[in-house]
């Protein structure tokens, strides 16, 4: 779809942000998610001022992997699942840069899973979004590792039969100093959020439910792309003192919100920079 | 460097490895620990955090190539090292760094293979994957160092013809040359040439990543440093952008090709041995080179005229020199610890009778002896006879 105008004119941050000549029409499905992602992150870069010129935006394979093309940064569209990899070369290499990954959940949590624990046990400076829209959407609909049990895929249609895996959970547990989670009906939540995790110094996870209504939708019967935002409005809370934690998840219900967050543990770029300022002496 | 330079050392090939990496200006090292190249990440780790430069051990070789190529891109000159099953895993992003023409160094210290092989013990098996390894037309550097001095002048020579090309560059070094010690003399900073890749002229709002140029080559802004692009491992336009346009995606290609096609005399180096009047040539590299180059003495006493081509460049391969040599002698010999991988390279350009080219293919792990050699070669010449 082509940016609308007027819209562009009354957000001189989205016009400042987009390749707006080079890179239109997109290449998503009317009514994906991945679109409100590509507006949210924008929105949080600028609100943070950052310069343009020292945001890089790397990204994996999939449709989520598409989102970094469309901004006018340094950007990398890398391999299937190995986003997390480049990324820590570039930030090793230049521990200024405000380095942003995103990536979907196959990308992110099946061929890259090795990579997503072990950047996350590091706690190495990064912002990583990932798109969760519980199934492979750019190769049709194949089974994810977060397809929620008994939902169809084109490779589980008689129902996924294996558990799947909590994005932020398993970040949290493998070191991950920043976790937070929103979804595509709430975008200025997803802002928010995006904007915390470019804040925190270490490795920031921000998942964002998505909508993947060509496939996963209609495979599932859940409507399209309205009925299935809607439904995110519909079924999540947000975390605080008063909520019920337990009871929210045996309910099925997407917690949002900043998850966990410890400014305690050290990022691993600066404690290289120590390593780096003795002279490699012991 | 803390390492003396002018006075003699004894290094091994995998420390000369690491030292030649450091003179040529390497600043980052991602690696994944393997037999038996071990040595070069070790020496790493201990000397680039000394000069400002970063050292990291990745969770596996997909990983440590990854992580090398987005130093690159950010600007440091990068490299890894392994050895055959992380070579085998590296294949993904050889063929990421040829599309996106991202300058990195990786060495793979050759072993028994396949699979899990022999881990300790040398061959020269992957010379057909250095070459053909990832997925795709893509143009490869490869380099066989056959010494200790040679891990060290070829380590700098990988890294300048990678940065001079904007290519990865594979250094195809065994179990042998990388645990063998040898004293040398390693050259001071202004006695060693060092290239680095071509920065960009022009204003950002001109800037084009993958700029057509006379000498096929595009100079290459750095990220962070006030060009905004994008790299994919999609075929792309000059500019950097997917593109599936049939005159777009040929060009790409074709500037693959040109890379090579273009550079044939840049990209030659050969050690030619005894050949001025040989009638007889050993084509060898790597340590076999070592033997090979005894045999041909041996072999010249005995009054056969017998002399080495030695490929340090083996990818591309040396076809003029080869072809030339091919016009001239009745006997070609091909000593390698693999099933024969370079002599089939050799025979495609050979129009010779049959028989007249043959190998010497050691499989057992142990070494290629001078006698081995001298003693194939014999029954060459006396069986024509
Ligand atoms: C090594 C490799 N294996 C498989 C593929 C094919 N492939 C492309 S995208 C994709 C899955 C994308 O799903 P996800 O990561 O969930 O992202 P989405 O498209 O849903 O945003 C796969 C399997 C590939 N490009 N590379
Ligand atoms: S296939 Fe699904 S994830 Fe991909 S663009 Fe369409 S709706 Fe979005």
């Amino acid at each position: 779809m082509v940016p609308n105008q007027q819209l562009l004119s009354k957000s001189p941050a989205v016009h400042n942000w987009l390749r707006v000549k080079k890179k239109f029409p997109h290449l998503w499905c009317p009514g994906c998610g991945d679109g409100i992602v590509l507006s949210s992150a924008i929105l949080a870069l600028d609100s943070l001022e950052y310069d343009k010129n020292d945001v890089v935006m790397v990204s994996g394979i999939g449709c989520a992997g598409r989102i970094p093309v469309y901004v006018d940064c340094n950007t990398l569209h890398t391999t299937h699942g190995r986003a997390l990899t480049f990324a820590t070369g570039i930030k090793l290499a230049k521990p200024h840069l405000k380095v942003m990954v995103f990536m979907g959940d196959g990308d992110a949590l099946a061929i890259g899973g090795n990579h997503y624990i072990h950047a996350a046990r590091r706690n190495i400076d990064l912002t990583v979004v990932v798109v969760n829209n519980n199934i492979y959407g750019m190769t049709g609909g194949q089974v994810s590792p977060t397809t929620p049990l008994s939902m169809k895929a084109t490779t589980a249609i008689y129902g996924c039969i294996e558990q799947p895996f909590d994005p932020c959970e398993l970040a949290r547990s493998a070191g991950a100093t920043f976790v937070a989670r929103s979804t595509v009906y709430h975008v200025r939540h997803t802002e928010d959020m995006i904007r915390k995790g470019l804040e925190h110094k270490g490795f920031s996870l921000i998942e964002i439910i998505s909508n993947c209504h060509t496939s996963y939708g209609r495979m599932n019967k859940l409507g399209d792309h309205i009925t299935m935002i809607k439904h995110m409005r519909d079924n999540s809370v947000m975390i605080g003192p008063q909520l019920d934690q337990e009871k929210a998840q045996a309910e099925g219900k997407y917690i949002l919100g900043v998850l966990h967050q410890d400014t305690s543990r050290p990022e691993l770029c600066e404690l290289y920079e120590e390593i780096n300022k003795r002279g490699g002496t012991q | 460097m803390s390492i003396k330079t002018g006075v003699p050392l004894l290094l091994s090939g995998n420390e000369a490895v690491a030292y030649g990496a450091l003179a040529a200006g390497a600043k980052f090292y991602g690696g994944y620990p393997i037999t038996p190249s071990t040595e070069i990440a070790e020496v790493m780790a201990a000397e680039l955090p000394r000069i400002g430069g970063k050292f990291i051990q990745m969770e596996d070789e997909i990983a440590s190539l990854g992580a090398v190529i987005g130093a690159s891109i950010a600007g440091l000159k990068s490299f890894t090292a392994t050895s055959g099953p992380g070579f085998s895993l590296m294949q993904e992003h050889i063929g990421f760094a040829a599309m996106a023409e991202v300058p990195c160094v990786i060495v793979d210290v050759m072993r028994g293979g396949p699979s899990t092989g022999l881990p300790t013990k040398t061959s020269q098996s992957d010379v057909m994957q250095a070459k053909y390894g990832s997925h795709g037309d893509y143009p490869s550097i490869a380099i066989a160092p056959s010494s200790v001095m040679e891990c060290f002048t070829l380590t700098v020579k990988a890294f300048n013809l990678s940065e001079k090309y904007r290519i990865p560059v594979i250094i195809l070094s065994d179990e042998i040359v990388g645990h063998m010690r040898e004293k040398v003399i390693l050259p001071g900073p202004d006695e060693i040439e060092v290239i680095d890749r071509m920065q960009p002229e022009v204003p950002p709002e001109w800037y084009q990543h993958y700029a057509d140029t006379i000498t096929g080559v595009s100079p290459m802004a750095n990220f962070g440093e006030g060009y905004r692009f994008h790299i994919t491992g999609l075929t792309h336009d000059v500019s950097g952008f997917p593109t599936e346009r049939s005159d777009e995606t040929t060009a790409l290609l074709e500037k693959f090709r040109n890379k090579e096609n273009h550079n044939t005399h840049d990209l030659l180096m050969v050690d030619e041995f005894c050949m001025e009047d040989a009638d007889f040539c050993i084509v060898a590299y790597g340590s076999v080179g070592r033997s090979a180059r005894q045999a041909v003495k041996m072999l010249r006493q005995e009054g056969v005229k017998a002399g080495m081509i030695r490929p340090q460049i083996l990818w591309p391969f040396p076809k003029f020199p080869v072809e030339n040599m091919l016009e001239r002698v009745s006997h070609v010999l091909v000593p390698e610890m693999n099933v024969g991988q370079l002599r089939k390279e050799v025979e495609r350009l050979a129009c010779m009778p049959r028989g007249m080219i043959q190998g010497l293919n050691v499989l057992d792990p142990s070494f290629i002896t001078a006698e081995q050699i001298h003693d194939k070669a014999m029954e060459m010449i006396s069986k024509q006879k």
